[in-house]
């Protein structure tokens, strides 16, 4: 048996180890963001059509991400889809009148918000709706609507 | 006549038989729950004295690093390359990152590491506290007025049960690194593109902190098992010997089986 000593020096360097693990896949695996995100603000945007976009799905300008979606619903009088996404504190001089459409990343990629900005004075803030959205796009539908266009353009089928 | 006499012997043999294995199961099943209340209810009189979980956290935990180091990095390193030959069909091995950061994270850190921890330490803790018995060195303790229970025990199940998510967590980010040597170093994902696909696609608050959870439970089970069966082991070398196989066995049953009820609870709704 080592002395208690050394026993004790080697229970350290375990626990320590436990501790630096337990930082590792919180920092470096899952990019805990320790700061929180209350310094944020929230929008919203009404869609037509949000096939695929999910909670915590990636809010997009420029390509650089810049908040989350926070919450899908479903308005039952307009029926659209109403999207609530936090958007980082510090992006706070978006223009009011940017529009908002739903992208996927790459051909089976997941879907994310792109907001492309517009030309207003005014800004963002806490709780503004964006006016101009545009719907995501679903596969089906592009190609039921060339088959179609093309059925009727030619008198035939495919 | 005589057939009929035969079988009914035998059908009231074999029933007894049943009968008297179910009573034994019940039985155990007992003594273990009370053997646990006991641990609960000393919990506060041993933290008393953490020179004695301190002597155990080394023989559980800091004996069992190894194992799990080496054991992480290599079963990271078989996910970078299996990850990698099936992504690279779909032109996919950028997600070589999120793959084996969230198999390691949500079920193989947990569950090989608590397997590794019933066969290095648990299995260890059976037959000392066995040896224990049989040796009557527990009978000596009760003798002289120190409760076995406090004393061998109580040190015993808190230094597992604190270890195992410690391993776990160790296990996994070794396996992680395992994957980034395969994978980038070998064969040539980009580095980047391992990270931040990791990043983006990890969560904390439900992927990490489930597999916390889950190496915490496993952690009780298997600790739990092991002292139970060497405090419950008969006291002979054949007792020790099957109470320390029966305690590998259970173990790895009972954390496969509370893995996938975990799961399903966790990230099947």
């Amino acid at each position: 048996m080592m002395n208690s000593r050394s026993v004790e020096i080697w229970v350290g360097i375990f626990v320590t180890m436990g501790a630096a693990a337990l930082f590792v896949l919180a920092m470096q695996v899952s990019n805990l963001n320790l700061t929180g995100e209350e310094d944020g603000y929230s929008i919203q945007a009404s869609f037509e059509n949000i096939s695929g976009l999910k909670v915590r799905s990636p809010v997009t300008i420029g390509g650089v991400t810049i908040g989350r979606v926070t919450a899908i619903e479903y308005d039952t009088k307009a029926f659209e889809a109403v999207v609530t996404m936090e958007i980082q504190g510090h992006f706070n001089n978006l223009p009011e009148d940017s529009s908002a459409s739903v992208y996927t990343a790459g051909l089976l990629g997941e879907k994310y918000i792109g907001i492309v900005p517009g030309g207003a004075e005014e800004p963002l803030v806490e709780g503004s709706k964006v006016m101009l959205t545009e719907s995501s796009i679903v596969l089906e539908q592009l190609i039921s609507q060339f088959i179609f266009s093309k059925g009727s353009g030619e008198g035939g089928g495919l | 006549m005589l057939n009929l006499e035969a079988v009914r012997t035998l059908s009231a043999r074999a029933m007894a038989s049943l009968g008297h294995s179910a009573l034994n199961f019940f039985e155990r099943l007992g003594r273990g729950h009370l053997l646990l209340l006991q641990i609960l209810f000393g919990l506060p009189a041993a933290l008393l004295r953490p020179n004695l979980i301190i002597a155990q956290i080394y023989a559980v935990g800091v004996l069992s690093l190894l194992i799990i180091l080496v054991s992480g990095l290599f079963v990271g390193m078989v996910l970078g390359l299996q990850g990698y030959n099936t992504l690279v069909d779909f032109g996919a091995e950028e997600s070589l990152g999120t793959v084996v950061a969230l198999t390691l994270v949500r079920e193989l850190g947990p569950v090989v590491a608590a397997l590794l921890f019933a066969g290095r330490a648990g299995s260890a803790l059976t037959a000392e506290i066995g040896l224990m018995k049989t040796t009557e060195q527990l009978s000596a303790m009760e003798m002289m007025a120190v409760d076995p229970v406090k004393r061998v025990l109580i040190p015993r199940f808190l230094a597992g049960f604190f270890s195992l998510p410690l391993l776990a967590a160790i296990f996994s980010a070794m396996g992680v690194m395992g994957g980034y040597f395969v994978g980038v170093g070998l064969l040539g994902v980009d580095e980047g593109a391992y990270w931040s696909q990791m990043q983006a696609k990890v969560v904390f608050n439900e992927d990490v902190a489930n597999g916390i959870i889950k190496s915490i439970v496993f952690g009780f089970v298997a600790v739990w098992i092991a002292i139970f069966e060497g405090y419950d082991a008969p006291p002979t070398s054949e007792g020790v010997s099957r109470a320390t196989t029966r305690t590998v066995v259970h173990t790895s049953l009972a954390v496969l089986g509370l893995d996938f009820i975990l799961t399903a609870l966790m990230f099947g709704g």
